[in-house]
């Protein structure tokens, strides 16, 4: 070999392949503002929908006069559920086994509610005759909050179904009631329970929030009468599961039908689902022959399309003196506002709320979740994690700094005597899961010991030690987590959406000249896809990720997939990557060994080509490779180079994590300051370094604004009072702190690339580790759980009710 | 987020602007910086058929001192008050209110005059202007008038300017150098309005306060002159007792809504922090 002739690492390294910081290619378009969004595209002829809103939270319809809208210039046409109902689009069916109202026929069911949808020449056409659609409203009596949702003498929301005793997950017992889903070993809890030496018991709320992305839902819809086909471009997280709905929907042919997911700006859950804008689009095109626009504004984006949690979860934890917990028992009241729109795997109409064990050696468990309907919007996203796991951590962290409260023990400490073993691994939960792998105990010790945790609990009984005298007035709380993800939803045996299994799929195509072009079922919408899918199968068929181009987004295009939602797109669409990747390798290595004439077990693979054994002169690049399979193939093998993998996994990843938080509380105005933030993330094998860091600093901004301010927020009239960026709080730079990450590795023994996910790791474990801070601020003098969102007034109060203001 | 229909008009000077407004009536309003009312138009909670705007007449900017008062024309932008030497020399608390003010996005287009006319209590440069004294020039069909900032509002959104009426600039007199102020404001995030604010300016003598004026912002339909606490503080030399005494009755004129930032008897306690924090400060600047 000369000296010039690269080494194998650096060939690897021109690869860009996995482990690699690669900068995002996305970003050469993003950052110049050449992204294209829904709202950039403009067809001709394209009109605008808008619609009318109920300003009631409850009332009945009596009669809707559309006359004077109708006659404001440059309107076409107002819809009503009078036109939708005799093509019986009145209602839509959603991901949960209800239906939802796409126009409100006889009754609104939360403000802002969907009544009328205007289509006009122009925005400003449309929002002039929105207005001026007349609703005459009798008003009814108003359910906000879910705890009372199933009284006897509640009013009943849902007339649509009241005679409806069977709902999409067993019997409704209320005319409130949607589900009851129970899991665990109710009698033996019960048995650990009795025995317990020390129990806790705290009813633990997580407050509606809203994913907020910074663009709002939107779609345009483009009805081709002359072909009978259908075009709808559309924020949406999974366009596949899109097009078969709205195929189901509205009777047009699947084939018919061609969804186009552009660039999305953030879902975070929000984009999950189908809306009624969506529909009523559709519609509006194939009434007027003419592409029809449809974009949410903020405060219809806020007030009306999916929130997440509103979960109100009595916890309890049995424990021994010593403190090895025995028992964890949870019932949950589930908010899902006016219809159930919960986007979660059919069969799990809470989600995977039962990883609520947690990280810890938990011997039986129980949790029971029942489903009500109130007057509030429709939804129930996994808001950046996957489902229902964010308000399972934060109600298992919460729960477990109060029993070690109780017991008088450091609560990192707890943890540590309950957490999972790494011999453990792998680790069937008392609820039903098989954890994968971890090393949990390793993880913990490192963020104490990077984060001086022993320095920082002397500093803080130095600090109240100081407050007691009188010198200072301000306290120090310091947060400590340990979670556990549960994402990768899912295989095939239980995780499905409306029938479909939730597998996913990658297509690579390698061109003659060694470039590729990979189309995948899920769709970026800020994760970077574009540039870490290329990674992976650079690493594994030695072509330059440079040299790849990646699509997601268009259903006629791309294989079919579920989407991005709930971090499984590496866990599940990363796999199918490698896997057909892996397709392609055995189909050149043949080609190799016919070019080389050698027998194909003669071959070895190195970086970027297949080279003989014990003769590495002798090679073959993919490149190479790439030209022969279609030019020159062994004889009797059909030409081309691609492959297909649809994957459905064997089980879910888990990755997980240990947080740490300092914050300094401003006694007199209940203003906190996050002082530090370390988080320390396994997410398995790491595809791109930088991807990862960018991932937790934008999740762990979102848990900060969860935990510290946001919530959407009903007065008792049902009238939402947070329905502005003036009030649902979005932390700006200047409110964000700064965050310190830092990683263990521990690869998922059943994913072929080792990868968990990650994108969703930092708003699970985040947010209970700012609310711990918080509140360890006060525990000394007592304090054992407050609710969230920790914002001034309240952490005020808080100070207040221990009697801190003199 | 959609305003509806509206006719735009950009008169040349302020004779025209008086004209315009006084001929349209009560469907037309004044624009400045738009930052109050466009936002306010997106929600359709105004929908005035005209806007007359007034940043084409070149009389209304501009900063000036004139004798012993600093002249601050309407259409001067907050930017312009962060950046002024005038301002930063003279009137040091004009400059840290700016600051509070959003974000320069906001700051660059939002002006002094839109500002204090608008009449909202949440905005921040009301409650300065109370305390520094300050006078506002008006301009209308018939002439022209001059009104103390103190007897210039009414309640939320309603003030003494008459409809087809203009403010033209803002007058301070010049305090003292030396003196000692303070612009205390408790926030959400950047972009909020106060949950309460609390202005101080005073000058101190001979170890003892000369005198104190005190304004409050967002605390009440109108933004606060807080006279009694003022004059508690006056003549005192800020210990403890007094200084809670003021804090007392500062509170007492409160009359907050309860609303995102909290409830009202926290943002009034929120007042008396603030105020508190701004009298330590202000002695401390004090020379
Ligand atoms: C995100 C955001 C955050 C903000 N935060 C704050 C804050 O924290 N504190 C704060 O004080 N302000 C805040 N503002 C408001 C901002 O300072 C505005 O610029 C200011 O309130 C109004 O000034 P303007 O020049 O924009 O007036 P405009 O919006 O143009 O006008 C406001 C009102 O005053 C009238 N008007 C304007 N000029 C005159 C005049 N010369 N004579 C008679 N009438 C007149 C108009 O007709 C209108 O009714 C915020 C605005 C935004 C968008």
């Amino acid at each position: 070999m000369n000296d010039m002739t690269p080494t194998a690492a650096e060939r690897a390294e021109k690869l860009q392949g996995m482990g690699c910081k690669r900068k995002r290619v996305e970003d050469v378009r993003f950052v110049q503002g050449k992204g294209s969004y829904v709202d950039d595209l403009k067809l001709p002829g394209m009109l605008y929908g808008d619609f009318t809103r109920s300003p009631h939270a409850h009332a009945r319809i009596k009669r809707i006069d559309t006359s004077k809208a109708q006659q404001v210039p440059g309107v076409l046409a107002v819809l009503t559920a009078a036109d939708l109902k005799p093509l019986s689009l009145h209602y839509m069916p959603t991901l949960a086994g209800d239906v939802a109202a796409v126009l409100a026929e006889d009754k609104v069911l939360y403000q802002n509610q969907e009544v009328a949808f205007i289509v006009a020449e122009d925005r400003y056409a449309a929002a002039d005759a929105a207005d001026l659609v007349e609703v005459e409203y009798e008003a009814l009596p108003v359910l906000i909050d879910p705890l009372k949702a199933m009284a006897p003498d509640a009013p009943l929301l849902r007339e649509d179904i009241k005679d409806k005793t069977d709902g999409a997950h067993g019997k409704r017992r209320h005319h409130n009631h949607i589900f009851t889903w129970e899991m665990g070993d109710k009698d033996a809890v019960e048995a650990a329970f009795r025995k317990a030496d020390v129990t806790i018991k705290e009813l633990i709320s997580y407050q509606r929030v809203h994913p907020c992305p910074l663009e709002t839902c939107q779609a345009v819809a483009s009805f081709d009468k002359i072909k009978g086909e259908l075009t709808v471009w559309g924020t949406f997280q999974a366009p596949h599961v899109i097009r078969t709905v709205a195929s189901l929907i509205s009777k047009i042919p699947e084939h018919k039908i061609h969804v186009i997911a552009p660039d999305i700006g953030g879902g975070f859950g929000n984009k999950v689902g189908a809306y009624p804008g969506y529909i009523c689009a559709i519609v509006a095109s194939i009434v007027t022959g003419r592409p029809v626009k449809w974009v949410e504004d903020r405060i219809e984006n806020l007030t009306t399309t999916a929130f997440a949690r509103d979960y109100h979860m009595t916890t309890e934890i049995a424990c021994t003196r010593d403190g090895k917990v025995t028992g964890l028992r949870v019932h949950t009241v589930a908010d899902h506002g006016a219809f159930d729109a919960c986007a979660d795997p059919s069969k799990w109409p809470a989600g995977f709320f039962n990883i609520v064990t947690g990280s810890y050696d938990f011997p039986v468990a129980h949790v029971a979740v029942d489903g009500v309907y109130t007057n509030k919007a429709p939804g129930g996203v996994a808001y950046r994690c996957s489902f229902r796991v964010t308000e399972a951590a934060y109600c298992i962290e919460r729960a477990m700094d109060i029993m070690a409260q109780k017991l008088g023990m450091d609560p990192a400490e707890f943890r540590m005597k309950n957490l999972i073993r790494r011999e453990q691994f792998p680790y069937t939960s008392a609820l039903g899961w098989e954890y994968d792998s971890g090393d949990y105990h390793a993880a913990l010790q490192k963020a104490l010991e990077a984060t001086g945790y022993k320095q920082l609990r002397r500093e803080q009984k130095e600090r109240q030690d100081a407050f007691r005298r009188g010198e200072t007035r301000e306290l120090m709380g310091i947060g400590v987590i340990f979670f556990t993800e549960i994402v990768g939803a899912g295989p095939s045996r239980n995780c499905d959406i409306l029938g479909i299994a939730m597998f996913d799929s990658a297509e690579i195509r390698i061109h003659p000249t060694g470039s590729a072009i990979a189309r995948l079922g899920t769709k970026s919408q800020g994760q970077g896809h574009e540039t870490t899918y290329a990674q992976i199968i650079a690493s594994e068929i030695g072509i330059p990720a440079d040299a790849i181009t990646v699509e997601e987004g268009n259903t006629d295009t791309a294989p079919y997939g579920l989407g991005t939602y709930g971090s499984r797109s590496t866990p599940v669409s990363g796999a199918a990557t490698a896997m057909a990747a892996r397709k392609i390798k055995a189909k050149a290595q043949m080609i190799a060994a016919h070019l080389l004439e050698v027998h194909d077990d003669d071959l070895e693979w190195d970086v970027d080509r297949f080279r003989v054994k014990g003769n590495p002169e002798r090679f073959k690049t993919m490149t190479e490779l790439a030209w022969a399979a279609y030019n020159s193939p062994p004889p009797g093998m059909e030409p081309g180079l691609e492959a297909v993998s649809y994957y459905d996994p064997p089980n879910m990843t888990y990755p997980f994590g240990a947080y740490v938080c300092v914050v300094d509380v401003d006694v007199d105005t209940g203003a906190t300051k996050v002082r530090r933030f370390y988080a320390l993330d396994d997410c398995g094998t790491r595809i791109n370094p930088m991807i990862i860091e960018g991932q937790i600093h934008g999740g762990l901004t979102e848990a900060f604004a969860i935990a510290m301010g946001q919530e959407i927020h009903y007065d008792e009239d049902g009238n939402v009072t947070t329905g502005s960026l003036m009030d649902y709080f979005l932390p700006t730079a200047v409110e964000t702190p700064n965050w310190e990450t830092d990683w263990t590795t521990t690869p998922s023994p059943h994913h072929p690339i080792g990868a968990k996910g990650v994108g969703e790791s930092p708003n699970v474990g985040g947010v209970p580790c700012f609310a711990n801070a918080v509140i360890d601020a006060f525990k000394f003098l007592g304090t054992t759980h407050v609710a969230m969102p920790h914002d001034n007034w309240r952490t005020w109060m808080v100070a207040d009710k221990l009697g801190l203001h003199g | 987020m959609i305003p509806g229909p509206f006719a735009y008009h950009r008169p040349a000077s302020l004779q025209d602007a008086v004209g315009l407004l006084s001929e349209l009536g009560e469907d037309a309003r004044p624009l400045a910086g738009g930052h109050s009312l466009i936002p306010m138009m997106k929600l359709r909670l105004a929908s005035p058929a005209h806007l007359i705007d007034l940043a084409g007449i070149a009389g209304l900017k501009g900063l000036r001192e004139d004798g012993g008062e600093i002249v601050i024309g309407a259409t001067t932008t907050q930017q312009e008050l962060v950046t002024s030497d005038l301002v930063a020399g003279k009137l040091p608390i004009l400059r840290e209110t700016s600051l509070t003010i959003a974000d320069p996005q906001v700051r660059y287009l939002g002006t002094l005059g839109g500002n204090v006319a608008n009449g909202d209590p949440g905005n921040d440069m009301p409650a300065v202007m109370l305390a520094l004294d300050a006078t506002y020039e008006i301009a209308g069909k018939s002439g022209t008038r001059r009104l103390a900032a103190r007897a210039f509002y009414q309640s939320a959104y309603v003030t003494a300017l008459a409809p087809g009426e203009i403010l033209t600039a803002v007058r301070i007199k010049v305090p003292p150098a030396g003196h000692g102020y303070a612009y205390e404001k408790l926030k959400r995030k950047v972009g909020d309005y106060a949950t309460a604010a609390a202005a101080v300016v005073l000058t101190i003598g001979g170890g003892k306060v000369a005198s104190c004026a005190i304004g409050l912002t967002n605390l009440a339909e109108t933004p606060l002159y807080a006279e009694e606490a003022s004059r508690i503080i006056a003549g005192s030399a800020l210990d403890d007792a007094t200084v809670r005494k003021a804090v007392a009755a500062a509170e007492a004129i409160t009359a907050p809504a309860s609303d995102g930032r909290g409830p009202a008897h926290y943002r009034t306690k929120m007042a008396g922090v603030m105020l508190a924090r701004a009298l330590a400060r202000a002695k401390a600047r004090a020379a």
